[in-house]
């Protein structure tokens, strides 16, 4: 559709600058899913597939993954993935339920938001609890 | 009066099928990673020998394949949202997208050798 059609009414402001943006709660859970994801494509799967190999070559290679991931720092890289694949599963869920149109009103919308940021956050917490 | 969409390589053309990807091997995962969830919760985590014993299995091994596959899957379709959305200039956005599916098919072959060396 050309421009001239779409806004014949009158001009709307249009804020693109990304740093101007108040996202909605929504917003928010939308854009942490895209770069939870990215942050799992990037680090999590080669972390994942070497933890695997190591993990099953041999009991040898098994402890010293256990002792690898007990320093501190695999540690927080570690609590960092958990959380972006924990967000993005309850993100992904709450978008599968809107697909059938549960919970895609404003209002439930807005606290299913807030539900999966919570959520994710709060396992991610039980997680780092337990590792630490 | 009806206009042919303009299609680029590079473009977003079969969207619908993409999407039902998307869904369909987030699906697949979920259901994995509640299993695997169950096991480990039902075994107070996992010691090598049990560790071994769950990947002995060829049921497992192709359940965690699937698992892989799906993942890898998943990954193309959003990495290549992402490069849609924000990458402008057409070669560049090309190559990316090139570069992404080398890794991720380069990942499912380590998969696959990770999962079948020991037999």
């Amino acid at each position: 559709m050309p421009p001239s059609a779409r806004n014949s009414a009158k001009p709307r402001p249009v804020y693109l600058n990304l740093v101007q943006i108040r996202l909605p709660l929504p917003g928010m859970v939308s854009i942490l899913h895209r770069i939870s994801g990215a942050l799992l494509f990037v680090l999590g799967i080669p972390v994942l597939l070497y933890a695997l190999e190591r993990s099953l070559a041999s009991p040898e290679s098994f402890a010293a993954l256990q002792m690898s991931m007990a320093h501190p720092l695999a540690k927080l890289v570690l609590i960092a993935l958990v959380w972006a694949y924990l967000h993005h599963f309850c993100a992904g869920i709450r978008y599968l339920l809107i697909d059938a149109h549960v919970g895609d009103d404003l209002r439930p919308a807005r606290q299913s938001s807030i539900i999966v940021l919570v959520a994710s956050l709060a396992l991610t917490l039980i997680v780092a609890v337990r590792l630490w | 009066m009806v206009t042919r969409p303009l299609r680029q390589s590079v473009g977003a053309h079969y969207g619908w099928k993409d999407w039902l990807a998307q869904r369909i091997t987030a699906v697949v995962m979920a259901l994995y990673t509640l299993f695997l969830l169950a096991v480990a919760l039902y075994n107070g985590g996992f010691d090598y020998a049990p560790w071994i014993r769950l990947f002995d299995g060829t049921t497992f091994r192709v359940a965690t394949l699937l698992f892989g596959l799906s993942l890898l899957w998943h990954a193309w379709i959003g990495m290549r949202d992402i490069w849609m959305d924000y990458i402008k200039p057409t070669a560049l956005r090309l190559v990316l997208e090139v570069v992404t599916l080398i890794v991720l098919f380069a990942y499912a072959a380590w998969l696959a050798q990770v999962l079948w060396e020991r037999t």
